[in-house]
């Protein structure tokens, strides 16, 4: 399954819910275009709900830490929800984890943004 | 058991490399291996597999890849071949190192050497050769049982 995104604003956060597969090619360039398309609108406070990504190799973990440095180059903030095990435990071994702020509530992590 | 080995000769391209992963979470669940273990097999593959189409080939539509799977009933052993300038392996960065976590690439070998219990890259004359062996007992018994 090829990745899908569709993005929504809650308290002046832009959601983006993220589903499939972020991997080289079409998943990697959708979330790179999508992301560098919301930070052109002067959208900076950007979570990434990860919830029903089902599988992400090194070129999806690429573009999230280019979604990550992108953003935070803006002066805006990035952060990720729901991660799957397997998300999770791809941050684990890359030592991404502690990078990324991670939430698992999608309240909390709207609370969290300055 | 009877070492079983089969080999795909595939184009350079993105297709390619969804074969490959395919192909290797198959034979590593005909192999007996957990689903966990298919898993980190399969990702291995991936990840050796964009290695020598995108880094080797360059999407060459001339220059092949080759993927070949042995199964030796001790271990799973892939050996993933490209056509290109070779990969020197001592110019690869610690991708977990702090100057290197914030870069967009340079992860692949990492991640197969975390997924694989051995990982073997040798440069040919032209391009490389990347061999990777999942011990089906793992790292540890697989040991005992070699100093036997």
């Amino acid at each position: 399954m090829s990745m899908k995104s569709m993005t929504r604003q809650v308290n002046g956060i832009t959601i983006v819910d993220l589903s499939g597969r972020i991997t080289l090619g079409e998943g990697s360039v959708l979330l790179r275009d999508m992301v560098r398309d919301l930070v052109t609108k002067g959208q900076r406070k950007i979570l990434l709900n990860l919830g029903d990504v089902t599988y992400i190799d090194s070129s999806g973990i690429g573009e999230l830490v280019s979604a990550f440095t992108t953003v935070r180059n803006q002066g805006g903030e990035l952060k990720l929800l729901n991660l799957t095990k397997k998300v999770h435990d791809m941050l684990q071994i890359t030592k991404l984890y502690t990078v990324f702020d991670v939430k698992d509530d999608e309240a909390a992590a709207v609370a969290a943004f300055k | 058991m009877t070492a079983k080995r089969v080999s795909y000769t595939l184009d350079s391209s993105l297709q390619s490399v969804n074969t490959a992963e395919e192909t290797a979470q198959l034979l590593a669940a005909k192999a007996g291996f957990d689903e966990d273990n298919c898993l980190r097999i399969s990702m291995a593959v991936r990840e050796a597999a964009v290695n020598a189409v995108l880094h080797g080939n360059a999407y060459d539509p001339n220059k092949k890849m080759t993927v070949a799977f042995e199964n030796t009933g001790r271990a799973l052993v892939i050996t993933i071949t490209d056509e290109g300038r070779g990969l020197d392996v001592s110019k690869v960065p610690d991708p977990t190192t702090p100057e290197n976590l914030l870069k967009q690439s340079g992860r692949g070998i990492f991640l197969m050497r975390s997924f694989m219990d051995e990982v073997r890259i040798r440069l040919l004359a032209p391009g490389t050769e990347i061999t990777m062996v999942k011990n089906v007992s793992g790292p540890a018994e697989h040991h005992k049982e070699a100093s036997k």
